[in-house]
C-alpha cells in the first residue's frame, strides 16, 4: 500500500518506521526543518520538508495517486482535521486517521466528517479510570459509528446484582452483559451466570444507558 | 443584528469597529485580553477573551444567536476550522473567513465556505497596477547627436 504520513514528531516517526516494517511504500512529511533534518536522516529519501495543509505540498507527497491511508498525526488539531479534510474530500484518498491532540476537539472532528480518529489522551484518561475502582463503571471501548460502547463494573457486597442471576436482574432494553471475571478467570455471562461480590462485569449498551446500568448492577 | 468576530488583530478589530459602527452588535474574541485595547477606549460591544475551538468561548461570546462571523485569526487552518464549526453546528448563515493560502481558500469555497483570500487579492492588485503602468516606449535606434 502507499501512505502518506503528515507529522513527524514521536508519534509520526513511529507510525511511519512500522508502516515501512511491513513492506508498506510511505512519504513522511515534516513541517519543521530541524526536524525533517533528523527524519532525513533516518528515512532518507521519503521524508518531505513542508507544511502538509498546503496542497502544493501533498502533491508533492503523492496525494494524487491517491494513498490508501492519509495519517493526520501532527501536534495541531487544526491542522489534523484540515490535512484529513483535503485528503478525503479533494483527492478521493479512501481513509484518513487523524489524530486528536485535545480531546475537547473530538466533537469538532466528528462534525466535520473525519470520523477515524485517535486521541492519546483519552486513551490514558481511560485507563486512569480503569486503576481508579471508585469510578463504578469503566468505559473500555467506544464503538462510535456503530453507537455502541463496551463497559466495566466492579460488584460489591451490597451492590443489587450480588448473589442474583444475570437472567433474574432488570436491566435496560439496549444492554446485555457480556462477561463475568472472577479471580482473574472470565466466563462469558448467560443467563444461568451467578453475579458474585467482587466480579467484574463487563457490558455492551447503547450510551445514555451507564447510569442505569449502574444503578441496576452496581446501586 | 448580532456579529461575532473572532481573532482582534489589526483586521479582525478594524471589521468589528466598522461593523459595530454601521449598528451591528458586535462581540470580539480573542486569545490575548491586550487585544481588547485595538478596538479603543470608546469601545461598548463585547469582548471574550479565549480560544474559539472551545464551544464554551463561542457561546459566550453569542454565537448562538448571531447573524454573522468574522473568522480572522492568524492561524489558516483554525480559521477554516472554526469557520466550518460556526456554520454547520450553530447554524449561522453568514460566515466570512480569512485564508491567507490561495489553494486552500479556494479548496474550501468550493465547500460552500465563503472564505477571503487577502493573498489573492493582493495578487490581483499589484498585477493591476503593473498592467496600468505607463511604460515609456523604448528610445528609437537611431544615434542621438550629441
Amino acid at each position: 500500500m502507499y501512505l502518506i504520513v503528515a507529522g513527524g514528531g514521536k508519534v509520526g516517526a513511529n507510525v511511519a518506521s512500522s508502516l515501512l516494517a511491513m513492506g508498506h511504500e510511505v512519504t513522511l512529511v515534516e513541517q519543521r526543518r530541524d526536524r525533517f533534518e533528523a527524519l532525513e536522516e533516518k528515512f532518507g529519501p521519503i521524508a518531505l520538508h513542508g507544511d502538509a495543509t498546503e496542497v502544493h505540498v501533498l502533491e508533492r507527497a503523492g496525494i494524487n495517486r491517491p494513498p490508501d491511508i492519509v495519517f493526520a498525526v501532527t501536534g495541531d488539531d487544526e491542522d489534523n482535521l484540515v490535512i484529513a479534510q483535503i485528503a478525503k474530500e479533494g483527492y478521493a484518498v479512501p481513509k484518513a486517521i487523524a489524530r486528536v491532540n485535545d480531546p475537547r476537539n473530538q466533537q469538532h472532528f466528528d462534525l466535520l466528517g473525519i470520523t477515524q480518529t485517535v486521541c492519546a489522551t483519552s486513551g490514558i484518561l481511560g485507563l486512569v479510570e480503569h486503576e481508579v475502582p471508585q469510578h463504578g463503571l469503566v468505559r473500555l471501548l467506544e464503538l462510535r459509528q456503530e453507537g455502541l460502547e463496551v463497559v466495566e463494573m466492579q460488584i460489591a457486597g451490597n451492590s443489587p446484582a450480588a448473589g442474583k442471576r444475570v437472567a433474574g436482574l432488570s436491566l435496560p432494553a439496549d444492554v446485555r452483559l457480556v462477561s463475568v471475571t472472577r479471580n482473574g478467570v472470565g466466563e462469558i455471562a448467560v443467563g444461568q451466570t451467578v453475579i458474585r461480590p467482587g466480579d467484574r462485569v463487563i457490558a455492551i449498551l447503547k450510551p445514555g444507558l451507564e447510569d442505569s446500568l449502574r444503578r441496576a448492577l452496581v446501586g | 443584528m448580532k456579529a461575532v468576530v473572532i481573532g482582534c488583530g489589526r483586521v479582525g478589530s478594524a471589521v468589528a469597529q466598522q461593523l459595530a459602527g454601521e449598528g451591528w452588535d458586535v462581540t470580539a474574541v480573542d486569545e490575548n485580553e491586550e487585544a481588547l485595547a485595538r478596538l479603543g477606549s470608546t469601545w461598548n460591544g463585547g469582548f471574550v477573551v479565549g480560544h474559539a475551538m472551545e464551544s464554551e468561548i463561542l457561546v459566550r461570546a453569542g454565537i448562538e444567536s448571531a447573524d454573522a462571523a468574522v473568522v480572522a485569526t492568524s492561524g489558516d487552518n483554525t480559521n477554516i476550522v472554526v469557520g466550518q464549526v460556526i456554520q454547520k453546528r450553530y447554524g449561522v448563515t453568514c460566515v466570512v473567513v480569512r485564508v491567507l493560502d490561495p489553494r486552500r481558500a479556494e479548496f474550501y469555497a468550493k465547500r460552500g465556505l465563503r472564505t477571503v483570500c487577502p493573498t489573492q487579492t493582493a495578487i490581483s492588485y499589484l498585477l493591476d497596477a503593473v498592467r496600468a503602468c505607463d511604460i515609456p516606449q523604448p528610445p528609437s535606434s537611431e544615434p542621438v547627436q550629441a
